[in-house]
């Protein structure tokens, strides 16, 4: 399957990632030729296969309604690029 | 389109169609992946962790009560509930969604298929419900002043949600409402929802199109965002109908957007920059594990339900002899079907607890913004209060005021009636004087009266009651002033 530049310029807004205009040829060939690749998988018979979600038999992994521990604010807000001691804060988001 | 007479015509060419997503938040003590407070009213960002506010490397664990209060809804609401269920990651970008994915459901919801029934017109009308599937709530943006920042309180990432959406069944924004009381009632019956719309634990959505009637298919939909009260389901979509036709009349098209409700103007606002965003590449979240949920989970539910609006509904129609439009009323909260209950037990007619109740009561809670929860008066003392009307000690007409004062002060109608000196006057003689009174001042209204013009008892009765302050027994009122104008 080949990837046009709109659906590169597309993606790439959606991952929030900053294109130049120079880079979309690029990048529609070099992702174009991992989908390709992948798309060998699609030579196989999977017919009689379930679709897999998870691998692990696993089902009901659950814990009661308990409350614990939150973290202190201040760790909370450690990593964060800005605060104010109380909230984050982020570029103004317009509605 | 043209305002007046012609507008209202116009209208009536067009079918409503409308559908609602309603996003209740669940009463669990702990967040849905994690054990965070969900408590409201938290100071900003203390009730978060690393799995809520998105650390690398961390796992999401399921509550199991979150899932429990979704069945339970469910199973009341009509559903088929799914035997395997899974979680899938909805992918965007948004300063209160730390993860960049919010967890939902998408394919293989927990509940699908179900209905609802509402009144309308004294009609039961039956409200397909699509799906009822479970997700995490996102943190709250704050914007406040005009400096060049928003701010984020993550307390709120992480509380479970239900969001039910419901078949495009309904047919105008009354529906809309009537089925949004519906759902509420149902959430709070079943108490996995405080179903407070202003604080935000029900959020409603709405999608709604017109067609001309007749036409089969659907016109083009806008969804409307921002409903944050009883009173907008309502308002917004009554505009948002009169817009779309509009824009038909006038030759336009109806193009597919969200559209934000704007409770201050009265209108609903083109959000333009939700338009690229809609492209979420859910897929299967691979840190939660599948629900499977058994029969014998389902029937252990089943037995902890408790009796659901409708009902409850048709035991007050057959069991007290209610009309449905009253034993719908009465049913819609539990609170208030419990509190007319109590009354009929305590002693009184039935049908006279259920108009009191629909009329002086609730028109009071109404006024003051409560509900029958916040007030003093027990239903014991409105039963004491029917006994005195019954036993003719007060009149039908001073027993309001006695409610009213009853309502205010939380005092037993006997004590109200005793310092404020209600009790009725059956003495005849007494009544008789003050009627002597009246028709000794109205001369001409006694000759219109009889000359045929019967409607001035009214007048008598009324100057009569006047001068007794309302206090006269009206039968004995009536029996003399017919005695003494027939001559």
């Amino acid at each position: 399957m080949k990837l046009s530049n709109d659906e590169v310029i597309h993606i790439s807004r959606l991952s929030r990632l900053a294109l130049s205009g120079d880079d979309t040829g690029l990048y529609a060939t070099q992702l174009s030729s991992i989908i390709e690749y992948v798309e060998l998988l699609n030579n196989l018979d999977t017919t009689s296969i379930e679709p897999t979600s998870h691998i692990i038999p696993l089902d009901n992994v659950m814990v009661e309604d308990i409350p614990g521990k939150s973290l202190p604010r201040e760790d909370a807000l450690r990593n964060a690029p800005d605060s104010n001691g109380r909230f984050y804060r982020v570029p103004k988001i317009i509605e | 389109m043209k305002n007046g007479v012609d507008a209202s015509a116009i209208m009536k060419k067009y079918e409503v169609v409308i559908g609602l997503e309603v996003h209740a938040q669940l009463l669990t003590d702990t967040k849905i992946f994690c054990r965070c407070s969900t408590k409201f009213g938290a100071e900003p960002n203390t009730q978060t962790c690393q799995v809520c506010i998105g650390m690398p490397g961390v796992l999401p664990v399921m509550n199991r009560k979150a899932i429990e209060y979704a069945i339970r809804t469910g199973l009341a609401m009509n559903c088929s509930i799914a035997p395997y269920s899974r979680f899938a990651r909805k992918n965007y970008f948004y300063p209160d969604l730390p993860k960049n994915y919010q967890i939902s459901q998408y394919e293989l919801p927990l509940c699908e298929h179900g209905l609802v029934e509402i009144i309308i017109d004294n009609e039961v009308k039956r409200i397909g419900i699509t799906r009822i599937h479970m997700e995490e709530d996102a943190g709250k943006n704050i914007h406040e002043g005009k400096g060049d920042h928003s701010f984020v309180d993550l307390n709120r990432t992480g509380v479970p949600l239900m969001e039910i959406v419901s078949e495009p069944d309904l047919r105008s924004p009354r529906e809309a409402a009537e089925y949004m009381k519906k759902l509420r009632g149902i959430l709070r019956y079943l108490g996995v929802c405080d179903g407070n719309m202003e604080q935000g634990s029900l959020r409603c959505d709405a999608n709604i199109s017109v067609r001309p009637f007749g036409q089969k298919e659907f016109g083009t939909r806008t969804e409307l965002k921002n409903i944050n009260s009883f009173k907008f389901v309502e308002k917004a979509l009554e505009y948002e109908i009169k817009r779309q036709i509009s824009v038909i009349e006038d030759g336009g098209k109806i193009i597919q957007e969200t559209r934000l409700w704007d409770s201050a103007a009265g209108v609903t606002l083109s959000m333009r920059s939700k338009e690229e965003a809609h492209d979420y590449r859910y897929f299967p979240e691979p840190d939660l594990a599948p629900v499977v949920v058994g029969q014998d989970w389902i029937a252990e539910i089943k037995k902890s339900l408790p009796e659901l609006p409708d009902e409850k509904r048709n035991r007050f129609m057959t069991q007290y002899g209610l009309p449905d439009h009253d034993a719908e009323l009465l049913t819609v909260e539990r609170a208030v079907a419990d509190w007319f209950e109590l009354a009929v037990q305590a002693g009184s007619q039935p049908k006279a607890v259920a108009n009191w109740m629909m009329g002086d009561l609730m028109r009071m809670l109404n006024e003051d913004n409560k509900s029958i929860e916040d007030v003093t008066l027990k239903p014991d003392q409105m039963a004491g209060m029917l006994k005195m009307i019954d036993e003719g000690t007060i009149s039908g007409k001073i027993a309001k005021t006695v409610f009213e004062a009853m309502y205010r002060t939380g005092k037993n109608a006997e004590d109200i009636v005793k310092e404020q000196g209600l009790v009725q006057i059956s003495d005849t003689s007494e009544i008789e004087k003050a009627v002597d009174d009246i028709l000794a001042k109205s001369p001409g209204e006694i000759e219109r009266f009889r000359a045929g013009d019967e409607k001035l008892i009214g007048f008598f009765v009324g100057q009569v009651m006047k001068a007794t302050k309302g206090k006269a027994n009206p039968k004995i009122l009536n029996d003399l002033l017919i005695k003494k104008l027939r001559v």
